[in-house]
Parts: structure tokens; C-alpha cells; sequence
């Protein structure tokens, strides 16, 4: 028997969890070790599954398949490919990093770290789960920790406001994703005679066109709401700005994916004729999301909420990507899932970094952060590079398919959609300069302390990655474009 | 035939209340009785759960005596949860100041449960009827026990007065049914509702009124907040736990032996009821300040979700509801035995009284989440699981509609569950150094929450052992 990689890498977040809370709370530094340990192992088991993803066999890989409810044909069923491996990766990162960037929790460090990695759990079980049932179970457990963590530890004047409006926003699209899942399971089973809530079957389940067309908006959209798509983004900047640090680069790094992703698995690949018949649409609201996500970005004042903006605009790259139903789109979507994590996680953490010491997010507050924070400043500079999508970096490597496959299917879109590079540009380079260079205003002096080694780490392994995939998109492009070969098989060679 | 394995447990709960009512007098002594009536009534529930499970599991449906019980899987499944409801009350009550030094307290207990158990088995009208009053009676005395306590008072006149009213309506319809039909069996009933008349509809509804009550559904639903919030604690939850799903076990045999198995009127009646009941019951769930009240209104929306599975009238419509009810049965016993343990040492039910509670007390607050969130339908706990499989027996037969009204009341739900567990993890209290002072946790008291708690997360996590149950208790309705 092989080596149950994939549930080792799940279950490890989980165990850390209930094993953090059997510490006693005034231990804190324990907790903190604890967790560490516990985040890096689960990176290095995501690197391993990423580095030995066998890409000349391709297909769903470290597959494991155990009864859960067989009556029902609920399976307790894993398995990643192309698309859902860097996204693992992507989760083990996050989660290392987001360790380490909280350090410096000090109320109740051992909840904190107990529903993050529940959160992290969540995150693992929805990318290598190949049973809807199974899908769904792991995806509410990924949502309603960020409740906790943001009405518990996020900036006092919102969380609560914005944990609920984040929570009741995310369970209403998967309440719906949820009867779409439960219409599939018994159409699946009426024609096929199967009861089963296996993806790989339902594939072949020969849905109706007409069932297809009906189902396909309620479940894209449910997940896709967590993706951030328009006109169901606004919790996502609310939640991003009230949570804490660590919760935010989750929250945008890899839960935000986790939107994308299940629309993609679920809307796309279980309902393909449906796509088709609604591409035009979700095109239309992702290029809402690009264009005015960029813009708004921009007069936001709160450099968090520029970050938040950004995501939303980002994000809607991805939806586009994905809409576009080509081979460029489909493969882009999958790059910029990967490296808008990695991007935004650095954000949310240099954002954190200089709350942590300035108090204020104020962009106008701000200045001359660059003498007192220069990783702080690098880091974030390198960050803006890739976010505008420049050459040599990860952005560039994601966004250029995309603005191929958005050429290829309308290119008046593509044209437009292209306006959102230049606002971006300009919305990061008003960022940087005015917080990073310039004068530093009197108040800060003597308060801006030198960050930690931890954050250090933080900031490295993020920046590293970037420029990595940026230089060398060999090292992932074409694990992603098996993963969207696979897509394209379903969606009938289109 | 009168298989006698089929009265079983009753008897030996019968026997059990005798004992204490023995032993109290002649060996308990006023400082160890508290621990000697507690641990005596728990245990002896837990011996007779073995007992049943190794001895008197039915190998097929069959009636018995007379025809008065039937002996199935369904009862039986039935019967074990309900006895392990009493068995883990048992242990609440032993810190219910008041109640553990009462022996009759505990036999009044018994006697509830005895007629659930017969609830959950009749197969006739008059057993029927029996049954009900047999777990009324006992019930209305237990939520009235503090008689110096104007709330507790208030909670068991209610209790019996709105009991006696629906009751009387339940008889009522009883008897005209008898009057159609010619048969007080439910087995006979079934050539009456072959060719429903107005005249049987008539008396359905009047027996919907009865069973109406037992479940609190909307809208006959109007006590259940008063009596649980005035109720002593342990016995609220056993009213709004076992007491309902005993309700639901005679809602699912009656409907399930009396109609033919196909779509029919009256189930647009409980779909109709269902959605009244989810709505009204999470919307008023909203306004609560008191956190008695507040799972008084959630017990009432819970009644409306398993409502889903009953009207698909499906196998797995059957055993979902089942389902359904076992892991309510776990989560809210869980959730009224925390509310319990922590107005003692609070002072009150107020939500605000639980500001800082995950400072004083960090495990019974877990206990408490994960309770809460398992009410609210997230997954690894039951409600999780227990909520899908209602949905989608629902689905299967085409009530989209009701489906969709489930899961928005399940959003719904979730706001109040969570504003809930906001006070507990994240206020704080007036007084800081009120929160180094966690609530004193017994022992009988966290044996019987760890039990829950465990048991929440299995049926959460491991449920394929308990649905097979609840499969085979279904079958035997078809």
C-alpha cells in the first residue's frame, strides 16, 4: 500500500488542532512551537506532493478511496491533478507563513492557532476531494472558523460587523451550491442508477442540456461568491480588512481560491454544457469584477482596503480566465489562483507588519517607511511588480494566458479588461510611494521596530516564490495545463 | 403471540423506579443520597440499554399483545435513544438544586420515558392515547417541580394546560376515527384512508393538532418557550429532545401505516407546516435575549427541518428523520446541559451573562461551540450530516421549494447561533476577575457532556454505523 499522502497532509492541521487545545493556555510560547511544527510538516508533505506529482502520467494522482456511507454512495474519496496540486502547495505555504507572521498573537494563542488550522483542514480536504459530499463537508468547516477568527482577533471597529457579513454571504452560496449537488446526485442516479456523490462518475452522468442550463448558475455562482465575484464581492474586502494578519493571507490567499476552484470542479466540470450556455455571463460579471474592482482600488485610502479592492480585481482575472473555456484561459485562471495567493498573502502580511507598528492603515498617515522597514518595503514593492503583471514576475506568467484566452474569445474584452493593468500599476505606485518613501511623519519615530526573523522567513519564502515562478513558469505551467486538458476533455474538446 | 422481549425495557424501567422507590427510604443517607439517586437511576438506565441491546433487538416487525404494540426496529432504535436521553438527564439532574435529593424526581423521569417508549411502539389508538398521557402526566409535574419558584409553576400549569386542551382535540379525533373506521388499530385504518372522505380529513386534522403539540410545530408551538425557560434546566432539555422525538416517531408511524404509500394531501399539509415552523421559529429565534428562549425557538425550527424528511415519506426520507432526531437528541441535551451547568455559577440566562465565558471556563465554552455549531448545521458534527440527508430525501421526491426554504432557514440559523457564541468568546465581562472564576464542573456532569459531545462528533464524522440503524428502523415502516 502506498504512502496515504493526501490524508496525512489533511489531517495534519486537523490533529494539530485538537492537540493545541489540549495544551494549557498559559503556554503560550508551547502553542506557538506546537503549531510551527505542525505547519511545517504539512508544508513539506505539500512540497512533496507537488515536486513527485507524476506529470508524464498525469491524471488524478496519491488517489485514496474508502466507504463513508456506502448506502448513499458517500466515499470518503481523494485525489489531486494539474489544477488542484499547486493550489495544495499554495495552502502548505500559507499556512507556514501565516505561522509564522502570528507569532505576536497574545490573546488566547492557543484557540487562535486551534481554529487556523481547522480553517487550514478545511482548505486541504476541499482541493483533493474528489466526492461532492466530501466537498461540502470540508468547505463549511473551511468557513465558519474565519467567523471565529475574525470576531475574536480582527480590528475591533468592524470584525463584528464583518465576520457576519462574510459568514452569512459564504453559507448562502454554499446552501445553494448544496441543492444544485443534491439535484446532480439524483439525476445522476434516475439515469444512471447509481447512487453516488462521486465526482469522477457524475462526470459521466449525462446530465441534460436543459438540467444543465437550470443548475449551473446556482452552483457556480454559490462558490463562486466565495471567489469574490461581482455582484457578491463587497464581504470580501470587509472581511479582508477586519481580520487578523494571518487570517487575512488566508482569507485571500487560499480561501478565496478555494471560491474558484469549486466553481471550476463543481460548476464547470460536473455541468459542462451549462458553462457553455453561461459563459457569456460570468464573463460579463468577471470583467465587472477586473475593471471596477481596479478602480476602486484606487481611491481607497486604507492601504488594507486597496489590498482587499485588488483581490476582488485579481480575482476576476481568474473568473475570466476560467469563462473564456479555453485552453489559455483555463491554464492562466490556474496560474493566477497560485500566484495571486502567494501575492496576496505577502500583502496582507507587510500590511500587518507596519499596522502592527504605525497603528494606522491610513495611507495619507504613512510615509517613509522604507528607512525604518526595508524588507517590509522590498517586499512589498515586489509584490506591487507582480501584481501589476510584470515580466519576470508570477503575475506576468498568469495574467499573459489569460489576456490570450480573453483575446481569442471577444477582444474588445480583452482591450478593456487590459485598462485594469494600467490602474493597478497606478493604484500600487501611489501605494508605495506615498507609504513607503517620502517623509516619515514625527509620530512614528523611535516606534517602528525592526521586524522579526520569523517575518523575515515570512516575507522570503514568499518573495522567492514569485520571482521563482516568474523566471521559471516551466516549473508549474504544465502541471496546470494537464489539469486543464482534463477540463477541456469535459467540456467536449471546445 | 406475546412476546414479552417486546415490553422489555419498560418493565425493567418499571422495576428500576420501584427500586429507588425501595432503597431511598430504607438505605440512602442525606449526605450520600444526592450521589446514591443520581448514579442508581443513570446506571440502572444504562444497564437496561445492554440489557436491551443484547437481549431484545426484534428480528422482525411483529405485533404484540394483542396487537397494542408492535415490535420493530423502529421502536427499538427509538427506545435506546430515549432511554439514553434519561439515563444522560439522570446525571444532569444530580446538580439541579431542588431535584437530586427527590426520588420521586427521578421516577417521574422514568415514567416519561416508559411512555415514550410506548409512544414509539403502539400500533392502536388507545395504546396510542396511553402512551402520550403516560409521558405528559410525569412531564408536566417535572417542569412544575420548583413550586417555589413562580416560573417553574407557571412553566407546568402551562405545560398541562395547553397538554390537557391538544389532548382532548387528540381524543377527539381519536374517536371519530374509530367512529369511521369501526378499528382503533392503525393497521385498520388504512381501508378509511384508501378512500379519504372530508369527514376522515376532519379527524386527521384533529390528530394533527395532538401530535402538533408533542413536536411543537408551528402553529401550536406557543408553550414551548414558556415551559422550557421557566422548566428546570435538565428537564427542558429532556422535554425539548426526547419528549419531541417521541413525538416524531408517532408523527412517522401514524402518517407511514395509515396512507398508502404515495403522494397525497397530507403532505402538502406538513410541507405547508414545515416552512411555517422553520420560519417563524428562526425568525423569533433572532429577537431572543435569554438563551432558554433562544433554544426554546430553535428546538421549534429544528422540528421544522425534520418535518422535511418526514413528508418526503420516503425510505430515506424515513430514516433521515430518524437520523435527524439522534443527533438533535445528542446536540441540544448537550447544548441545555452547558446552559444548565453555567447559570449556576453565571447567575442567569441572560445572553449578556455570558460575556468572557470562553475565559472562565475554556472547555466547557468548546462543549458549547460545538453544540451551537452543530445546531447550526456545520460540518464535523451531526447536524451536519443530519441536515444533508433531510435535504436531499426531500429532493429526491421533487420538493425543491421546500428544500430551499430549509436551507435559508439554515442561514438564518446560523446568525443567531453564531451572535451566541460571539458573547461567549468574545465579550468580555464588567467585572475581569469574575473570569478567573471557572464553573465548578461535577463529575457525574462531565461524564454526561463528554458522552454528548463524543457522540455529536461521531455522527458527525463515523455516521455510516448509525444511518444503517436508522435504515433498518425505517424499513420496518414499509
Amino acid at each position: 500500500m502506498q504512502f496515504p499522502l493526501l490524508s496525512v497532509i489533511v489531517f495534519t492541521p486537523l490533529v494539530a488542532a485538537l492537540l493545541i487545545l489540549l495544551m494549557k493556555p498559559e503556554r503560550k510560547t508551547e502553542v506557538r512551537v506546537a503549531a510551527l511544527a505542525a505547519a511545517s510538516f504539512a508544508l513539506l508533505l505539500s512540497i512533496w506532493a507537488f515536486i513527485s506529482y507524476d506529470q508524464t502520467a498525469a491524471g488524478y494522482q496519491f488517489v485514496e478511496k474508502y466507504d463513508w456511507l456506502p448506502l448513499l454512495g458517500i466515499s470518503y474519496h481523494v485525489g489531486v491533478d494539474g489544477m488542484s496540486t499547486p493550489l495544495v502547495l499554495l495552502t502548505g505555504v500559507v499556512m507556514f507563513t501565516g505561522v509564522l507572521i502570528s507569532w505576536g498573537v497574545d490573546d488566547r494563542p492557543r484557540e487562535f492557532f486551534a481554529f487556523l488550522f481547522l480553517l487550514a483542514g478545511g482548505v486541504f480536504g476541499v482541493f483533493v476531494s474528489l466526492d461532492l459530499f466530501m466537498l461540502f463537508f470540508f468547505y463549511e468547516i473551511a468557513v465558519f472558523p474565519m467567523y471565529l477568527l475574525i470576531a475574536i482577533w480582527g480590528w475591533k471597529v468592524t470584525r463584528e460587523y464583518a465576520a457576519m457579513k462574510l459568514t452569512i454571504y459564504l453559507f448562502l452560496g454554499s446552501v445553494f451550491a448544496l441543492v444544485g449537488a443534491l439535484a446532480m446526485y439524483w439525476v445522476n442516479y434516475q439515469n444512471t442508477g447509481i447512487l453516488t456523490f462521486d465526482m469522477l462518475q457524475l462526470e459521466k452522468a449525462g446530465f441534460s442540456s436543459q438540467f444543465q442550463y437550470l443548475w449551473f448558475m446556482p452552483v457556480f455562482m454559490g462558490f463562486a461568491i466565495l471567489g469574490g465575484i461581482f455582484p457578491f464581492h463587497n464581504w470580501s474586502p470587509d472581511g479582508h480588512v477586519a481580520a487578523p494578519t494571518a487570517v487575512s493571507m488566508f482569507h485571500a490567499g487560499v480561501l478565496m481560491k478555494l471560491g474558484g476552484f469549486a466553481a471550476l470542479r463543481v460548476g464547470v466540470m460536473l455541468l459542462p454544457e451549462g458553462a457553455k450556455q453561461w459563459a457569456w455571463l460570468i464573463f460579463g460579471l468577471a470583467m465587472v469584477n477586473v475593471v471596477y474592482g481596479a478602480f476602486i482600488a484606487m481611491i481607497q485610502t486604507d492601504l488594507k482596503y486597496v489590498i482587499g479592492f485588488s483581490s476582488v480585481s485579481h480575482m476576476g482575472l481568474v473568473m475570466l480566465g476560467i469563462s473564456t473555456l479555453t485552453p489559455e484561459g483555463l491554464t492562466g485562471a490556474g496560474l493566477q489562483m497560485f500566484s495571486h495567493g502567494v501575492m496576496t498573502a505577502l500583502f496582507f502580511a507587510s500590511v500587518g507588519m507596519i499596522y502592527d507598528r504605525a497603528h494606522t492603515r491610513m495611507i495619507p498617515e504613512l510615509g517613509g517607511m522604507v528607512k525604518a522597514l526595508p524588507w517590509v518595503a522590498i517586499a512589498f514593492t515586489i509584490g506591487g511588480l507582480v501584481g501589476m503583471g510584470m515580466p519576470g514576475f508570477s503575475g506576468f506568467v498568469a495574467e499573459f494566458p489569460i489576456f490570450m484566452g480573453v483575446w481569442k474569445t471577444q477582444w474588445l474584452a480583452a482591450v478593456i479588461a487590459s485598462i485594469s493593468i494600467v490602474v493597478t500599476a497606478a493604484y500600487i505606485l501611489i501605494a508605495v510611494r506615498r507609504v513607503f518613501f517620502g517623509e516619515m511623519p514625527a509620530q512614528f519615530e523611535g516606534h517602528m521596530t525592526p521586524i522579526s526573523p520569523l517575518d523575515k522567513i515570512a516575507l522570503v519564502t514568499l518573495v522567492l516564490l514569485m520571482t521563482g515562478l516568474g523566471m521559471f513558469p516551466n516549473l508549474m505551467a504544465p502541471m496546470i495545463s494537464l489539469g486543464v486538458q482534463n477540463i477541456l476533455r469535459l467540456l467536449g474538446g471546445a | 403471540m406475546n412476546n414479552f422481549l417486546a415490553i422489555l425495557p419498560e418493565v425493567l424501567m418499571a422495576l428500576l423506579g420501584v427500586l429507588i422507590l425501595v432503597l431511598d427510604p430504607l438505605f440512602f443517607r442525606a449526605e450520600n443520597r444526592r450521589v446514591s439517586l443520581g448514579w442508581l437511576t443513570a446506571g440502572g438506565l444504562t444497564v437496561i440499554l445492554l440489557v436491551s441491546v443484547f437481549t431484545a433487538q426484534p428480528a422482525q416487525s411483529e405485533l404484540a399483545f394483542g396487537g397494542m404494540v408492535r415490535f420493530d426496529m423502529f421502536a427499538f432504535a427509538f427506545k435506546m435513544f430515549f432511554i439514553f436521553g434519561a439515563s444522560i438527564t439522570a446525571l444532569l439532574m444530580m446538580d439541579a438544586e431542588g431535584l437530586n435529593l427527590r426520588p420521586e424526581a427521578y421516577v417521574l423521569l422514568l415514567a416519561a420515558t416508559i411512555g415514550m417508549n410506548l409512544m414509539a411502539a403502539s400500533a392502536d389508538l388507545v395504546m396510542l392515547y396511553l402512551a402520550i398521557e403516560t409521558t405528559s402526566i410525569p412531564l408536566y409535574v417535572l417542569a412544575g417541580f420548583f413550586t417555589n419558584d413562580d416560573k417553574s409553576t407557571e412553566a407546568g400549569f402551562k405545560y398541562l394546560l395547553f397538554g390537557a386542551m391538544t389532548s382532548a382535540i387528540l381524543l377527539y379525533g381519536f374517536s371519530l376515527l374509530y367512529g369511521a373506521a369501526g378499528t382503533t388499530s392503525l393497521e385498520g385504518l388504512k381501508t378509511l384512508f384508501a378512500a379519504p372522505s372530508l369527514f376522515s380529513v376532519a379527524a386527521l386534522l384533529l390528530v394533527l393538532v395532538g401530535f402538533g403539540f408533542k413536536v411543537s410545530v408551528v402553529p401550536f408551538h406557543f408553550w414551548a418557550p414558556d415551559v422550557y425557560e421557566g422548566a428546570p434546566t435538565p428537564v427542558a432539555g429532556f422535554l425539548s429532545t426526547a419528549s419531541k422525538a417521541a413525538g416524531f416517531a408517532v408523527l412517522l408511524r401514524f402518517f407511514l401505516t395509515v396512507f398508502p404509500q404515495t403522494a397525497g394531501q397530507w403532505q402538502y399539509t406538513l410541507a405547508v407546516i414545515s416552512i411555517l415552523t422553520m420560519t417563524i421559529g428562526n425568525l423569533v429565534a433572532l429577537a431572543q435575549k435569554n438563551i432558554k428562549r433562544l433554544l426554546a425557538y430553535s428546538s421549534i425550527a429544528h422540528a421544522g427541518y425534520a418535518l422535511v424528511g418526514v413528508l418526503a415519506a420516503s425510505r430515506l426520507g424515513v430514516s433521515s428523520a430518524v437520523f435527524y432526531m439522534m443527533a438533535y437528541i445528542l446536540t441540544n441535551l448537550a447544548a441545555f446541559a452547558i446552559v444548565g451547568a453555567a447559570s449556576k455559577t453565571v447567575g442567569s440566562d441572560d445572553l449578556r451573562a455570558y460575556d468572557g465565558f470562553s475565559r472562565r471556563s475554556p472547555y466547557l465554552a468548546l462543549a458549547m461551540l460545538v453544540a451551537f455549531l452543530s445546531l447550526a448545521g456545520m460540518p464535523p458534527f451531526g447536524g451536519f450530516v443530519a441536515k444533508l440527508l433531510v435535504f436531499a430525501a426531500a429532493m429526491e421526491k421533487g420538493w425543491t421549494g421546500v428544500v430551499l426554504a430549509g436551507v435559508i432557514n439554515s442561514i438564518v440559523g446560523v446568525y443567531y447561533y453564531l451572535t451566541t457564541l460571539k458573547y461567549v468568546y468574545l465579550y468580555r465581562t464588567e467585572a475581569q476577575d469574575e473570569e478567573q472564576h471557572p464553573v465548578p464542573v461535577s463529575r457525574p456532569f462531565a461524564l454526561a457532556l463528554t458522552v454528548l459531545i463524543a457522540g455529536v462528533i461521531l455522527f458527525g464524522t463515523l455516521f455510516a454505523p448509525w444511518f444503517d440503524l436508522t435504515v433498518k428502523a425505517a424499513a420496518s415502516l414499509f
